[in-house]
């Protein structure tokens, strides 16, 4: 098959711009997903490629065809909406069955088809059960078994999951992706959760003010974020001010950290919570003192306060901690920090 | 758990007020208009207690069949009328932004403030030759000279939907601006044009909600006696029209009355007829 591709898609209304010349290519059997904050316009950024929405500017292809003025309905994608859209007045078979019907395939194609996509999403049996029987997480595969009944060249997912309590969402992740992989479709998943992103995604894409700030894997972005935003958007982060010295950097604390090159006079460092090393007082670069503990059984999560900056660490399960206003000394792992020029926060 | 055993009593208790009300306010009034409607009717006088079915067979006569009939046929069509134009209407004004339905809600509420009266009249000016609206369709050149469009069938006809719209948008306002907005939108996804979408899952979406504006404005049509009288010709008189006329004019009561519980029993078939149909439908999806 082909890959999707855009080309400069803006999307204006009036004076605001939702989404600024967004240019991305989507290879072809990839999960990518569009991750950001409320209003960055992810959403809209998919309703574009689905065809909900029509781009003021730019271009959409599919492999060789343009597909950037095609109505929805001639796309052939399959999309499960943040609210599901299943139809109410259809019984969960009519309802997978209803894209089946339009293309006007025979009665007995339809009912196996119907069988099939319940078995994938592994809720068989419940064609004949109105939407209002089911619990969210099954209503959440009705859609999905709806969306793949055509078998469509795109896959698109906007917030599908957010309807779910944590435990079920996490799990549906997994089996989300693991679907996709054994069907080999090519999926767009619009998210905020950086969690999702990262357990779905082949590609990751962060969005912030209709822009596109990042796209790769995941643990790219997350090791490698291109900004302070990112960086904390994706997963936890320190941000600390940090100014140019001979031979280092110093914190805004008063610490000095040596072998640190800043690349401008000052500087944003990002250091990841397991990045964090804890040393006792006097040992480490960082003079600090213990405020929180939060031991969550599975790691240790320590609130630390150096000067005027937090400082989140994480710890192994079961790791000996210094209590609640111990003095402590922190240290950096080496390489571990991600340096930003002052200009670029 | 000890509020458990008093809830059932206190939920009885909470049925004696509206119970008693309603006894008060329609059961009793109602079951005297039965019985008079099987009294005799005294020449000059009210009327005298004796059992008759005189009342009924004088109803019976093709000339009330064919009123009942025209009162039951208007008051469909002006539902129906009031659908075509309502369901658009508030499909379109629930997707609005909050700040731009409200004056349009304002607007609909100030309809209801209007009398019979004031509604009968201003019609039958709007439509008159010598002040109403062919006088400026002439003056665009439109028409050739000044038309009355009073007294006729379309007139009560269009009274009588501009009086019962605001009732059709408020009954159907809350299903509307409940309706899913992506619904219409999977269904394009999934390969449905746009007429399609809307034909296939938006209206069978809505189908218990049409249903039953659809009763309320019937009934509602079904108690409407003045436009009949200020904007038709006395063929487009209602069943109303002519209770109205015996009871008030004729002074008979019986007869009034007579007419009055056929009139209950013919809309009370036909709204659970409705009823029926709505609830046939979404027994369908369950």
């Amino acid at each position: 098959m082909t890959a999707l591709v855009l080309d400069g898609v803006t999307k204006r209304y009036g004076a605001t711009t939702a989404v600024e010349a967004v240019d991305l290519t989507i290879p072809d059997g990839t999960l990518v997903c569009l991750l950001g904050p409320s209003g960055c316009g992810k959403t809209t950024l998919m309703r574009m490629i689905a065809g909900l929405e029509a781009p003021s500017a730019g271009e959409i292809r599919m492999g060789s065809e343009t597909i950037t003025r095609v109505p929805v309905h001639k796309r052939g994608f399959g999309m499960v909406f943040q609210s599901l859209a299943l139809f109410p007045h259809l019984s969960v078979g009519d309802n997978i069955a209803y894209p089946l019907r339009l293309r006007g395939e025979s009665r007995g194609t339809i009912e196996a088809r119907v069988r099939e996509l319940l078995d994938l999403v592994q809720l068989p049996g419940v064609e004949g059960r109105a939407i209002t029987q089911l619990s969210g997480g099954q209503r959440q595969r009705v859609a999905i078994a709806r969306a793949l009944a055509v078998a469509p060249r795109l896959f698109l997912l906007d917030e599908p999951l957010s309807a779910l309590d944590a435990k079920l969402r996490e799990a549906m992740q997994v089996e989300l992706r693991l679907l996709q992989e054994r069907l080999g479709i090519t999926t767009i998943v619009v998210t905020h959760d950086q969690r999702e992103a990262m357990t779905m995604a082949d590609q990751v894409v962060v969005m912030r003010g209709g822009r596109v700030l990042q796209m790769d894997r995941p643990i790219e972005v997350y090791r490698r974020p291109a900004t302070p935003f990112v960086a904390d958007f994706l997963g936890q982060t320190n941000l600390l001010q940090a100014r140019r010295e001979d031979g280092g950097a110093r914190l805004a604390s008063g610490a000095f950290l040596p072998d640190l090159a800043l690349p401008s006079d000052t500087a944003l460092l990002s250091i990841r919570p397991e990045d964090v090393i804890l040393l006792p007082e006097g040992e480490g670069p960082i003079a600090a003192e213990v405020e929180f503990v939060r031991d969550m059984g599975s790691a240790v999560e320590i609130y630390l306060r150096a000067g005027e900056a937090r400082i989140v660490a994480h710890r192994e399960a079961g790791a000996a901690v210094a209590p609640t206003g111990a003095r402590v000394s922190l240290g950096i792992r080496p390489g571990a920090s991600s340096v930003f020029p002052a200009e670029a926060a | 758990m000890s509020a458990a055993p008093s809830r059932p009593s206190g939920g009885q208790a909470a049925l004696v007020f509206p119970g008693l009300m309603l006894g008060a306010f329609f059961v009793v009034p109602f079951g005297l208009m039965i019985a008079v409607s099987f009294f005799q009717r005294v020449q000059g006088g009210f009327y005298e207690p004796v059992l008759t079915g005189a009342n009924y067979a004088r109803f019976l006569s093709l000339f009330f069949g064919e009123i009942l009939l025209f009162s039951l046929g208007l008051s469909a069509l002006v539902a129906l009328v009031c659908l075509l134009v309502g369901a658009p209407f508030t499909y379109l004004l629930a997707r609005l932004p909050r700040r731009a339905q409200v004056p349009w809600l304002v607007a609909l509420l100030a309809i209801l403030s209007l009398s019979e009266v004031i509604i009968g009249f201003s019609w039958s000016t709007l439509l008159s030759r010598t002040a109403g609206v062919s006088n400026l369709l002439v003056a665009l050149g439109l028409m050739a000279s000044p038309t009355a469009f009073t007294p006729s069938f379309a007139a009560v006809l269009l009274g009588m939907t501009y009086q019962a719209l605001p009732y059709c948008v408020l009954v159907l306002y809350p299903s509307f601006s409940r309706l899913d907005p992506s619904l219409g939108e999977a269904a394009q996804t999934l390969g449905a044009s746009p007429a399609r979408a809307f034909l296939t899952v938006i209206l069978p979406a809505l189908r218990g909600a049409l249903a039953a504006t659809f009763v309320v404005v019937f009934v509602f049509a079904l108690g409407s006696y003045l436009l009949p009288q200020l904007l038709g010709r006395p063929q487009h008189w209602t069943l109303s029209v002519l209770i109205t006329d015996q009871a008030i004019y004729q002074s008979n009561m019986p007869f009034a009355a007579a007419m009055a519980v056929f009139l209950v029993l013919a809309s009370l078939l036909l709204v659970s007829l409705a009823a029926l149909f709505g609830a046939k439908r979404a027994g369908n999806a369950a």
